[in-house]
């Protein structure tokens, strides 16, 4: 299966790729409205900084998913590898924050937390390929096929 | 604090409707232009520190920003312009001397833009590079004076030691130190793709490029930073560098901070130690001097290696070129003074030296006069900046062109003209790792490839044009050219009729 | 005011054509000028020329040089020349028959000429080389003085005209000789110069030329540095002075000089690489070390030469040319109809491939008789 990437010798730590990563899930065509109304879109990717090392992070994707087993709705699930959420289905239990590994689900401000959000590989948008990869100024996020199934 | 002199010189424009506030600007740019006051809650600008290399606006992920010239204007004249007036406000400032970066902005003769190319009609067909071969292969090297036969009749086809181009475009010289250790990366791997050569400049050669010495020519400057015998032996070539463009009859000097421990065990000098290149070779007063340079480095690598000799196009070039044709060299490099360079003196870069227009002209000529033309290959740098300059060059004589600024462009400078500064914003004129790391080699390389391979296409199309299907009928054909606007002496140095002839 | 050749560069399409006898028999000239009046309309009359092989067996030891003067000055001037550097054996004008259509004819003069032994021996240069540089020095030094003839036991005949009206106006029925090539001009702008006209010769090497090639300038400003001089500014010229270097000076065989003129591209040579690897060796030598001589545009030539022709076309082929067997004849032509005029009946017609040379010698019978 086709994943995201980081290669932290090439992140920037500009931040972009959360940036564009909100944008492409906001549902707007322009970036700038996007982030001009009320509440901006929450990204589902973080570059985590220290040290002169920055990388970004985003849902894994895992196999064997601890969010998916903890939710207590079923609202997260396992659909062609990709880990996806059904907003009507969460009741902002948070259970999954709790127990993901990686710091992945993103809590939604934008419904002021009601429900959580998270990396979908952009399948269920219209950014076609993820946004943060194709956005990365410096090649430091790729979606590849590593074998790792 | 004193009377501040002079304003900034640009102008940071942002658009607050389109400013989203993700502060990439900020992180991006280290002049530390750019920075947010939650005050504000706004993004505000230090103008004065701005040098207008464009990374904000290129990464500014909704085009909220641009960058324009102050427009404050000081009462200048003709004979006093602002930038003359800048200049000494700055040096009575500083007491010393002016640097700069890249080639001189000064509004010199551009001869590339007053030469004409032709095309074939009716008598004699253009040939379409789509259709039939177009060939740009070229060796540079020695070619024999006379065609010798081994015993048995056959043609003896030893040859002194060539360089093979695929295409005749290489990359000149940028020393590591100068630029980051990742555009010599990009410039080693796109020449290895492309079948030509890039060239170490004088900072030697990093122990993770041998890998690409087929494609390297090193070079042998005058501070011989770098230089022993595996580095002389890892290249296709050695180049002695006798002089650059952008300041002929000058040293360099490479500030101690970017001697970081990389730089420092490349060059083999001590860690944050000024790198000092005299401005003559000390071991190089004459021309008797340099044959036995070229002879000891032939010496060094058996003669397996073609010698290079760089100069800068000055004014007594076609003498100059002709000593060196008769020293032994198997290849002239000619610099022109509108060519770049990462710190030079102001007054030299915009003063000293000639066009390569004319330097190339009168190079060519005069080896032909001589009939020494075959002793050597003649390359030309020093402002080639685009496919049709590289068609006029080698119509006017040359074998080969060096890019330097180009290669830089497709790394994405913006010709900020601040390399001296060291906190280059596109990773290339830097050695701070949060910067070099800007430059991914990986994407260097590809668009490096990409603008040679465009060119390629673009000197084939104008080939094919003129009814010419291999570059060495392109090679000294100045019946190709015209010349636009020039004078008859300029018309003669040229050795091209005018438009309408 | 019309700039003449040598002033300006013309480029100019063309008919070519020439024929030998293997076995050295002799063949009159007037063929040559049927044959080429067959393409006609190759021409525009500004330009017509013819060169004979074999053609003064009387005076075979003697280089035969024929000159175009101006006036009477440049005549004597000339004489004074080749007094102080030969031996002139016989001098004479060149007979012509006067016609209407050949108009404004310089003073046409033969000579018979032996070089001056002590002249060569002071000038430290071979003979070819001694009466190459006097040409040379003819041409370009005395004001009104064109050499265009200067081989042995050959001769070329040229003036402005179609090559059917030059032929009688030279009465060409009168010679005899093994082999003959022709040359019909179609310059796009010139007033027309009797020296401007084809065949171009140096020595026994003679060139007719059809094409404009595109790398005249490359040729010349190369060719220029091993003592020629390009004072025409025709392809033809240049043609001829580089089979001069690289057969006489440098002794490549015409085999090889086409393989650096018309030289094959890197694709056929990288795919002999497997196959014939010397081969592919000596390509590869000549497209370094005589690059500047490749010659890239249309051509298609025939070079004459003591006891044999060659035909050539560019490595492209964007110039016809045809060639043809009939017993110990073989013939060339821009055009198969100039074959088929003097010999209806020919066998083996073909095209030869661009850059594939046609090279056709004299059989040991033919040498003997003619040689």
């Amino acid at each position: 299966m086709k994943r995201v990437y980081v290669n932290e010798d090439w992140c920037l730590g500009c931040h972009l790729c959360e940036y564009y990563c909100a944008f492409a899930n906001s549902g707007e065509t322009d970036m700038a409205k996007a982030f001009k109304l009320d509440k901006a879109p929450v990204p589902r990717i973080t570059v985590e900084e220290g040290d002169g090392i920055n990388f970004a992070v985003q849902c894994r994707h895992c196999k064997d998913a601890p969010c998916v087993k903890g939710c207590i709705t079923g609202a997260l699930s396992i659909n062609n590898g990709v880990i996806e959420i059904d907003g009507s289905r969460c009741v902002g239990c948070y259970t999954c924050v709790l127990s993901c590994p990686y710091g992945c689900i993103v809590i939604d401000e934008k419904n002021g937390g009601k429900t959580i959000t998270k990396c979908e590989l952009c399948t269920r948008n219209s950014a076609g390929e993820p946004a943060c990869v194709a956005n990365c100024p410096n090649r430091a996020i790729v979606f590849e096929e590593r074998g790792e199934d | 604090m004193p009377v501040n002199f002079f304003p900034a010189q640009f102008e940071v424009i942002r658009n607050t409707d389109k400013c989203i506030k993700c502060r990439a600007c900020e992180r991006q740019c280290s002049n530390e232009v750019h920075f947010y006051d939650a005050d504000y809650d706004k993004m505000l600008t230090k103008d004065a520190q701005c040098v207008d290399c464009q990374r904000c606006v290129c990464i500014c992920p909704t085009g909220a920003l641009k960058i324009r010239p102050n427009e404050n204007a000081f009462r200048e004249s003709a004979n006093y312009t602002q930038q003359i007036m800048i200049e000494n406000y700055r040096q009575a400032g500083s007491g010393g001397v002016l640097l700069s970066s890249m080639g001189t902005p000064k509004d010199y003769p551009v001869y590339w833009d007053k030469i004409l190319i032709n095309a074939s009609q009716v008598t004699n067909p253009s040939i379409d590079p789509l259709r039939e071969p177009m060939e740009t292969k070229v060796f540079l090297g020695k070619k024999p004076s006379t065609i010798k036969k081994n015993p048995d009749g056959s043609i003896n086809t030893e040859l002194p030691p060539h360089l093979e181009l695929n295409i005749p475009i290489m990359f000149s010289a940028m020393s590591y130190g100068s630029i980051s250790k990742n555009a010599h990366e990009s410039l080693a791997r796109a020449a290895a793709e492309l079948g030509t050569y890039y060239n170490t400049g004088e900072g030697g050669l990093h122990k993770d490029f041998y890998q690409y010495g087929e494609n390297t020519i090193v070079q042998v400057a005058s501070g011989r930073f770098g230089v022993f015998k595996g580095y002389l032996e890892a290249g296709a070539a050695i180049e002695i560098k006798m002089g650059q463009g952008a300041k002929p009859g000058i040293g360099g000097h490479l500030p101690g901070a970017k001697i970081r421990e990389d730089v420092s065990r490349t060059r083999m000098i001590p860690m944050g130690t000024d790198a000092i290149s005299p401005a003559p070779h000390h071991d190089i007063y004459s021309i008797e001097d340099l044959r036995q340079l070229i002879f000891s480095l032939k010496e060094a690598t058996e003669y397996k290696k073609p010698v290079i000799v760089k100069i800068a196009a000055v004014h007594n070039v076609a003498a100059i070129a002709s000593g060196i044709a008769r020293s032994g060299a198997d290849i002239i490099a000619i610099d022109g003074f509108r060519g770049g360079t990462g710190a030079a003196p102001t007054r030299i870069r915009d003063n000293v030296g000639i066009p390569i227009e004319l330097a190339l002209a009168a190079v060519d000529q005069r080896l032909r006069d001589e009939g020494i033309r075959n002793e050597v290959s003649i390359v030309v740098g020093g402002s080639i900046r685009s496919s049709s300059d590289a068609v006029k060059a080698i119509a006017l004589g040359a074998d080969a062109i060096y890019i330097g600024t180009p290669a830089l462009l497709a790394l994405g400078c913006h010709l900020c003209r601040s390399c001296h500064s060291g906190k280059c914003n596109w990773g290339i004129a830097t050695q701070r790792p949060d910067l070099v790391k800007r430059l991914n080699p990986e994407i260097g390389y590809q668009r490096l490839v990409n603008l040679v391979h465009a060119w390629d296409h673009e000197i084939k199309e104008m080939m094919g044009g003129m009814g010419i299907n291999s570059i060495e009928s392109l090679r000294g054909n100045r019946l190709m050219l015209r010349g636009i606007g020039l004078n008859q002496k300029e018309l003669d140095i040229l050795g091209i009729q005018h438009a309408g002839e | 005011m019309l700039l003449k050749e040598g002033e300006i560069r013309i480029p100019s399409g063309c008919a070519i054509s020439g024929f030998i006898s293997r076995d050295g028999h002799k063949l009159n000239g007037s063929d040559v000028v049927k044959s080429i009046s067959y393409m006609h309309d190759r021409s525009n009359g500004l330009g017509g020329g013819f060169a004979g092989y074999g053609i003064y067996p009387e005076y075979k030891d003697l280089y035969a040089f024929h000159v175009f003067y101006n006036s009477n000055t440049a005549r004597e001037q000339t004489e004074r020349f080749l007094d102080r550097h030969f031996d002139v054996v016989n001098l004479s004008r060149i007979p012509t028959k006067k016609i209407p259509a050949i108009i404004n004819e310089p003073l046409i003069w033969r000579y018979f000429v032996n070089p001056l032994p002590t002249k060569i021996a002071s000038s430290q240069l071979d003979e070819k080389e001694f009466v190459a540089q006097c040409v040379i020095r003819i041409n370009n030094d005395i004001d009104g003085a064109y050499v265009f003839s200067s081989g042995k036991n050959m001769g070329v005949f040229k003036a402005v005209g179609f090559p059917e009206d030059v032929g009688e106006f030279y009465r060409l029925e009168e010679y005899e000789g093994y082999a003959w090539t022709a040359h019909g001009r179609y310059p796009t702008n010139t007033p027309g110069w009797w020296g401007g006209a084809h065949p171009f010769s140096l020595l026994d090497y003679t060139i007719v030329h059809n094409g404009e090639i595109s790398s005249y300038d490359a040729n010349r400003r190369f060719i220029e540095m091993f003592g020629y001089k390009c004072t025409l500014l025709t392809d033809t010229e240049v043609i001829t002075y580089i089979f001069d270097y690289l057969n006489r000076k440098q002794n490549l065989s015409l085999e090889d000089i086409a393989s650096v003129i018309a030289a094959p591209f890197w694709s056929e040579i990288d795919a002999m690489e497997k196959t014939d690897p010397e081969k592919a060796a000596k390509l590869k030598y000549f497209r370094n070390a005589l690059s500047s001589l490749l010659i890239t545009g249309p051509f298609s030539i025939i070079l004459g030469y003591t006891g044999g022709l060659m035909a050539l076309n560019d490595r492209l082929k964007l110039r016809s040319m045809v060639v043809a067997e009939k017993g110990d004849m073989v013939y060339i032509a821009s055009e198969e109809c100039a074959i088929r005029a003097i010999c209806p009946d020919v066998d083996n017609i073909r095209s030869p491939r661009g850059g594939e040379p046609v090279i056709v010698n004299l059989s040991e019978e033919g040498k003997r008789k003619c040689l």
